[in-house]
């Protein structure tokens, strides 16, 4: 029993299977315009305001590629190590009342980037099968029933997000656990947010989600029947969706039962997930060429200069730099720091001399509250904070709080030390108050130098109650050190 | 009844009147003649003429006759240039108009108003042009009679118990019995040749890409293309001239000034002719003979004149019948009740869908959804429309190679003169062979005309097609000249 109990990891629960997951991930693209129109894109405008004739797909309308959509698309497969290919749009065909076509067009069978991978800081490499533009559809309303179309008494239909331009990253079924897809998903969202492709906002929709997942035994060379899991929210949904549904595949084989190909919604509430719809039912999408745009065919100058500057940009360049500076033991600080956008930082700081270790830890404990403060704090004034705790002029805790007032304030850290009386004092000073504690305490003193260490204890002490603790220890036993040798 | 009467032409009851566009709109800029008149004698023929030819599903009198005066105060400004001014013409139902009805001749789209107009509209308006109405044709284009219309057929002007072709019937049949000089049609299949042939006018398909598609209705987006028809081959040139302009709205709109970029003004002697053999055999005897006729004509002045097989060609309507309705399954999916046009209420969205499109298309655009989407279908795309494209190529590559040798190539238009209302209503694939000659030069991308030569059974006119490669649509107006002249 207390066995069971404690056999909580994921891999224990699966009974000497392994899981198997593709991930694909949408992202909205960040243009000024939407993929075949000159509308907004632009999200929580009011409904149907960003809409014409094309994006809402009226009789005679034609689409016009976005030219930004193909750079940024083009980014992306750079950043993905895809080859980036010539390429022709298809007509994926399905009603549905959000569709203002009833097709959307996409990439098929010649996408614009192909057969790229990810490097994730685990040191593991995902495959990356490809990564298209399509066009987003509107979004629908239902109202009554439990707001699921098929219970709805009537629904309501925003276009304005029709025809915003999509980038779909389609994974090779290469990620082998719910901590690895995570991982997946955090690099891929830096990636996106680094190439000025995408703010990767999981919560507003503009990066989505969606899981194939499957089982098999450990060491067996074939996939199992996949379900692809839907709903996917956050990171959190997607690590738990993944962890319940290889269970409940487990489950279902060694009951020897068979599992069906699906399509199945995660409900974050009951933490579990339902069937969609089932292979048969799913949607014939009679995909055929978009006979209204023409082959895209970037030549090698545009590609060059759309992707020139990618690869500095990207996290994983960002470690490796940053690891050649702080040495590779720091792997999982740096990873941190590279997600928090304060590598940088870090390396400017570390350049200036400030200590490697106590850089890391200011950086990844105080810091990481508000990243984007950090990120505008001064070096100099940061080197000078870890300094000043290196040479116990500081404390940790009185360093931890001037670095959060740093962070707050924008002030310098010699500035905030005096507001809060973490100010110590000049050597003159000290010395000063040496002297007079020895002189009023001669008795003391005596015994001292006769050899009684104890009595340091009762010196140091008086010398703190005087300068109201901002003495640094150390520095007094220096001084102290000094005169004893003086007087024998 | 008028049986075998030619039609009068346009202005031929008012003396002071020219017919022909060009002059029209010249005597307008030179304000020898109001646009406002010219507009009144459009509108009396209508009035007279088209209760029993049903060419229009849509007059526009008040807004013609605002738009016929701003024509003429521009003009009395002084330094007018519209190429088209104070012209009226008449626009297929299935090109947008802003604020005014664009029905396809659908029920699905009957009360439909696009909000924006087609850059053809644009343009024609720019040039001084007056648009009277919106001509009635076969739903969606799909037809070749115009007797797929919701709104009824539209007569031959010829012979009323006679179908004027299709789809662009009541274009073709407008500029025919003389209500207007111009009319827009689109040939997606043969839509503007065929009906042109059939009721005795001029009809151009321009190449693939010469003119704008941005507001026109799709049906088949790889083969539609809007033409012009007209009473005369240079009436149709001048159209198209303006019709002819590059469009940043339309992907596949080719680069502007291309339009006369092969006119290379032949000397006739020098000219090489084939006439395609193959189209011959199954066209009615008058048909036959004014390609001979025309050949020999040709040949008189000069030319070479040789017959040629081209046996590629007689593919063509088989990869049509895929092609076109796959594209149109996806085009006309949109027509689901959700945004515009009909809408008949389900208990659910998927109800409501299906019960909407069953009530607004008809049954030759039922019949064309469900061909395109079977063809399209999982298991079923290789072997059909993948084929299909595969014989396009071999069409157009027989073609360039044809073009290697002749400069133009002739056949007939249709297989036939006009053929009575309801003949082959029965049987839709006798109708799709009328379109049996005009296919072709779509699945290519090339250009077409269709001009009237002779008579034939019945007295009816008979059409004669000049082909050409891509942009050689100058050549074919000069050619069509010397024949129509001859």
């Amino acid at each position: 029993m207390t066995q069971d109990l404690l056999q909580t990891s994921e891999t224990d629960d699966l009974k000497g299977f392994e899981i198997v997951v593709g991930l694909e991930v949408h992202c909205e693209l960040l243009t000024q315009t939407k993929l075949f129109c000159g509308c907004k894109n632009n999200f929580g405008d009011e409904p149907n305001t960003n809409v014409c004739p094309v994006c809402l797909g009226l009789p005679g309308s034609l689409p016009v590629l976005n030219k930004k959509a193909v750079e940024l698309a083009m980014r992306i497969g750079k950043a993905l190590n895809c080859a980036i290919l010539p390429s022709t749009f298809h007509r994926k065909n399905y009603f549905y009342p959000d569709m203002p076509k009833d097709f959307q067009i996409s990439q098929y069978d010649q996408p614009i980037n192909a057969n790229g991978y990810l490097d994730l800081p685990d040191r593991s490499r995902v495959g990356v099968e490809r990564a298209h533009i399509e066009e987003d559809t509107g979004k629908s309303l239902h109202i009554g029933g439990s707001g699921r179309i098929s219970e709805a008494t009537r629904s309501l239909v925003d276009y304005n997000r029709a025809g915003v331009p999509l980038v779909e990253i389609v994974s090779a079924p290469e990620i082998r656990s719910s901590q690895q897809a995570k991982t997946y998903v955090q690099e891929l969202r830096q990636i996106l947010v680094a190439t000025g492709a995408s703010d990767g906002r999981m919560e507003e929709g503009s990066m989505r989600v969606d899981a194939n997942v499957s089982v098999r035994p450990i060491g067996s060379k074939t996939f199992g029947t996949r379900c692809e899991i839907k709903n996917l929210n956050s990171l959190k949904s997607l690590t738990q969706a993944i962890e319940y549904e290889a269970r409940r595949q487990v489950d279902l084989i060694m009951e020897g039962k068979v599992v069906s190909q699906e399509t199945r919604h995660y409900n974050e509430t009951t933490n579990s997930t339902s069937s969609m719809r089932s292979k048969e039912e799913a949607n014939d999408y009679r995909y055929f060429p978009e006979p209204d745009l023409v082959p895209l065919s970037p030549d090698a100058l545009w590609i060059e200069e759309v992707t020139s500057d990618i690869v500095p940009l990207l996290p994983a360049t960002k470690r490796a730099r940053l690891l050649s500076l702080v040495g590779d033991e720091y792997l999982s600080q740096v990873t941190i720091v590279v997600e928090m956008e304060l590598d940088e930082f870090v390396s400017e700081a570390v350049k200036e001399g400030a200590d490697v270790k106590l850089v890391l830890n200011r950086v990844i404990n105080e810091a990481a509250r508000d990243p984007e403060k950090a990120r505008e704090l001064l070096v100099r004034d940061f080197v000078d904070l870890i300094m000043m705790e290196a040479s116990n002029k500081l404390s940790a805790t009185q360093s931890k709080a001037i670095l959060q007032e740093m962070i707050d304030s924008n002030e310098s850290p010699d500035v905030i030390a005096k507001r809060l009386g973490f100010e110590q004092m000049s050597t003159d000073n000290l010395r000063e108050i040496v002297a007079k504690v020895i002189a009023d305490n001669q008795n003391e003193w005596n015994r001292y130098l006769a050899g009684d260490e104890k009595v340091i204890q009762f010196l140091l002490g008086q010398i703190m109650r005087l300068t109201k603790g901002r003495a640094n220890g150390k520095e007094v036993m220096g001084i102290m050190t000094e005169i004893k040798k003086q007087n024998s | 009844m008028s049986l075998g009467n030619r039609p009068p032409s346009f202005g031929s009851s008012v003396s002071s009147m020219p017919s022909r566009a060009r002059e029209l709109a010249k005597l307008v800029r030179e304000k020898e003649i109001k646009a406002q008149e010219i507009l009144e004698v459009s509108l009396r023929e209508i009035a007279a003429r088209d209760g029993e030819i049903n060419s229009f599903n849509l007059l526009l009198q008040d807004q013609a006759m605002e738009d016929a005066k701003r024509v003429d105060e521009a003009v009395a400004k002084g330094g007018y240039k519209g190429r088209l001014a104070g012209v009226p013409i008449a626009i297929k139902d299935n090109i947008c108009t802003k604020g005014i009805l664009t029905t396809c001749s659908s029920k699905i789209l009957a009360n439909w108003k696009p909000p924006y107009d087609a850059t053809v509209i644009t343009k024609l308006k720019e040039e001084g042009a007056v648009i009277v109405g919106k001509t009635n044709m076969d739903e969606f284009a799909m037809g070749s009679s115009t007797e797929t219309s919701f709104f009824g057929p539209t007569k031959n002007p010829w012979d009323t118990t006679r179908v004027p072709g299709g789809s662009s019937g009541g274009s073709a049949a407008a500029v025919a019995a003389g209500m207007l000089p111009l009319a827009l049609g689109s040939d997606t299949g043969g839509s503007i040749r065929q009906p042109a042939s059939l009721c005795g006018v001029v009809g151009i398909k321009p190449t693939y890409g010469l003119v704008s598609r941005y507001g026109l209705v799709a049906f088949a987006s790889s083969l539609d293309q809007i033409g012009p028809f007209a009473a005369s081959v240079d009436d149709a040139a001048l159209a198209l001239e303006v019709l002819a302009f590059h469009d940043r709205r339309d992907s596949t709109s080719l680069a502007g000034g291309l339009y006369g970029s092969q006119h290379i003004k032949k000397d006739i002697s020098s000219l090489r002719v084939g006439i395609i053999r193959n189209f011959l055999p199954d066209a009615a005897e008058s048909c036959r003979r004014a390609v001979t006729d025309a050949g020999q004509f040709l040949a008189g002045l000069g030319a070479k004149v040789e017959e040629v097989d081209i046996p590629e060609l007689d593919y063509g309507i088989a990869a049509y019948y895929i092609i076109a309705p796959a594209e149109a399954s996806s085009n006309l999916a949109r027509f689901d009740g959700v945004r515009y046009g009909l809408r008949v209420d389900g208990e659910d969205v998927e109800e409501m869908n299906i019960r909407t499109r069953t009530a607004g298309f008809g049954l030759e655009v039922k019949r064309r959804i469900m061909l395109g989407t079977y063809a399209l279908s999982a298991g079923y795309y290789d072997a059909y429309y993948l084929q299909a494209q595969k014989v396009r190529s071999l069409v157009k590559e027989a073609f360039n190679k044809a073009y290697q040798n002749y400069d133009v190539l002739l056949s007939p238009t249709s297989p036939t003169v006009a053929f009575s209302l309801g003949a082959k209503v029965a049987d839709p694939l006798s109708m799709y062979l009328s379109d049996l000659y005009t296919i072709p030069t779509n699945l290519a991308g090339h250009p077409a005309i269709s001009i009237p030569f002779g008579t034939g059974e019945d007295n009816m006119p008979v059409g004669l097609q000049i082909l050409g490669p891509a942009l050689s649509e100058a050549l074919l107006i000069q050619v069509a000249e010397v024949l129509e002249a001859g």
